[in-house]
């Protein structure tokens, strides 16, 4: 298929198609925490650094088949959520913030230090087991299963936290319990789409894992539009194609995200498609009784 | 019987003494009333009943639970619905959505049954949609239900907190200061509401507010608070002919 297909692409833009495609299940896991949630996390890129180095020494080093060594990158990811998740997310907005930026730099350090990974130097020789075919099918699997269950019970109760968390738990939301809920499935995205690069890359480094990555996985998140599944994706589409485009000015670039969010958060405070009112356009196919309908944003 | 019973509650906010070895009785499908002047702790009592305020002395007991140190989604999930006087509305979400997060403490569907979307996640979805219609209707807002709650006017978002607070199917509904910024045909027809929810639906309200006609006329029961104490208590006849309420609060506003 991979084959095939760079037969007829330039493998130049198969390469973007890829990283769009793992951009978009990383910045999926943080719309979830940070997007839906309303949980400000700044450190997703050390989660993804966990799925990325388990994912690579399993197949690597232990000879697990692929698609072991993914999943358990992911559960690793999933794993330090939740335990990260417990007590943090009793800590409200900046806070929380400052807390995920020193975990993903205290994972980056550990591995910065870790031998089985290669220390500074990181890991190479990875197989490249991530194929085209692979990154879009899961792409597809996961934005079915989020927006499934973002027109959940669970889903609207983790949009409820983020709009009001008094009136959540009056409304029976155990927001602690649900918070870590979110944090770990986010997390778990995140392990996945770092195992996905990680076998794509050929070879990984501490610090692709570093701040930058980070604030670019947000970025994505808040450009689209918080809590918004096709927000999302757009931005996660943008702002992979940006600064492939941009590489000519490579060192203005965080000028340019800077001037970029500015300029989004006085034109379009919600992000581009955050304040798109899916309702306005259900309003018009809803009859009396309603059945089947798809969820807010 | 009284389905809830405050004994000597007395919250205590650094030197500030909010409540002062409060008692109260509320039967069981009563209306009952709590009334006093600004600031004497009739919101305190409310988040004190639903967890958000840990009591620093006394009992709340909701049937046979004892509530003192119950976190609030607790309290909800055993029957207690509420409304707050400075609106908390899910304001990003619609009409519809904010009705069926109220539900949330009454569902069962867990993370695999909401991703995979299973049968009994399906049952449940159908039943609450279905509930969530009734409730909008009998509210009035089935036609705003696209809406956001931001976009609704005051007294709107008043009767969806009610709408919301329901979705619970709630025992004990409590409402803080359910009528405040409504014009009188809207004071009216939250009269005939909550008469409705309590005769159809047979729970205890328990209501907070400051619009004596509409008090008077809906309770059967009304204790006063004044600066933390309770001062009366008592049918809304002998709390009108009462000399120390008329003195505190019922004079003031004549
Ligand atoms: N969290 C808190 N911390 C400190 N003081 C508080 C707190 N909550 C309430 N108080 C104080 O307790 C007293 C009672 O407040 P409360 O809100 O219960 O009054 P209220 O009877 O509801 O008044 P209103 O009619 O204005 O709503 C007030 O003096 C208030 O300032
Ligand atoms: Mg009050």
């Amino acid at each position: 298929m991979d084959a095939l297909l760079s037969q007829y692409i330039d493998p130049y833009y198969l390469r973007i198609l890829m990283l769009i495609g793992i951009n978009i299940i990383l910045a999926l896991g943080l719309n979830l925490i940070t997007g839906v949630t309303g949980q400000l996390s700044m450190g997703h890129a050390g989660f993804m650094s966990l799925g990325a180095y388990t994912s690579a020494i399993l197949s690597m080093q232990l000879g697990c088949p692929f698609f072991l060594s993914l999943l358990a990158g992911a559960a690793m990811a999933a794993l330090f959520g939740f335990f990260i998740g417990i007590p943090t997310l009793r800590l409200e907005g900046d806070y929380l913030a400052m807390v995920t930026i020193g975990f993903a730099e205290i994972i980056r350090v550990f591995f910065l230090n870790f031998e089985p990974g290669g220390k500074a130097v990181g890991m190479s020789g990875i197989p490249q087991n991530t194929t085209f075919l692979l990154v879009w099918t899961l792409v597809i699997i996961v934005v079915v299963l989020n927006a499934k269950l973002l027109n959940s019970r669970l889903g609207r109760a983790f949009y409820a936290i983020r709009e009001n968390e008094i009136a959540a738990e009056a409304s029976g939301i155990n927001t602690t319990r649900l918070k870590v809920l979110a944090f770990t499935a986010g997390s778990f995205l995140a392990g996945l789409g770092g195992g996905l690069y990680a076998h794509y890359m050929y070879f990984i480094r501490p610090q692709d894992f570093g701040f930058m990555k980070s604030i670019e996985l947000l970025n994505m998140v808040v450009l689209g539009g918080m809590g918004s599944i096709p927000g999302t994706i757009l931005g996660s589409v943008i702002l992979t194609l940006l600064p492939e485009m941009l590489r000519v000015v490579a060192e203005y670039r965080l000028l340019f995200y800077g001037a970029l969010l500015v300029i989004l958060m006085i034109f379009r405070p919600n992000g581009l498609l955050g304040d798109v009112r899916v309702y306005d356009i259900k309003k018009k196919f809803a009859r009396k009784k309603v059945g089947s309908w798809q969820s807010s944003n | 019987m009284a389905v809830l019973q405050l004994e000597d509650i007395t919250q205590e906010f650094g030197g500030l003494r909010a409540l002062d070895l409060v008692n109260l009785a509320v039967d069981e499908q009563q209306i009952f009333g709590i009334i006093g002047p600004n600031g004497a702790g009739k919101t305190t009592l409310f988040n004190i009943i639903t967890g958000i305020y840990r009591p620093t002395g006394g009992k709340v007991i909701f049937k046979d639970h004892l509530l003192n140190n119950m976190s609030p989604w607790n309290v909800a999930r055993i029957g207690i619905g509420r409304t707050f006087q400075n609106i908390r509305l899910f304001n990003k979400l619609s009409v519809l959505d904010n009705v069926r997060v109220g539900s949330h403490g009454v569902g069962k569907s867990g993370f695999w049954g909401c991703i995979l979307g299973l049968p009994g996640e399906r049952r449940e979805e159908k039943a609450i949609i279905e509930q969530t219609e009734k409730l909008l209707e009998l509210v009035g807002l089935y036609d705003k239900r696209w809406e956001y709650a931001d976009n609704l006017a005051y007294g709107e978002q008043r009767r969806l907190e009610i709408a919301r607070a329901m979705a619970l199917k709630p025992s004990l509904l409590l409402l803080d200061e359910p009528a405040a910024g409504m014009n009188s045909t809207e004071k009216t027809e939250l009269m005939d509401l909550i008469w409705k929810i309590r005769n159809d639906m047979h729970l205890t309200i328990l209501l907070v507010e400051h619009d004596m006609n509409l008090v008077m006329n809906i309770c059967e029961e009304i204790a006063v608070l004044d600066y933390g104490r309770k001062i009366a208590d008592g049918s809304p006849e002998e709390i009108k002919n009462d000399e120390r309420v008329i003195q505190s609060y019922l004079g003031a506003e004549a």
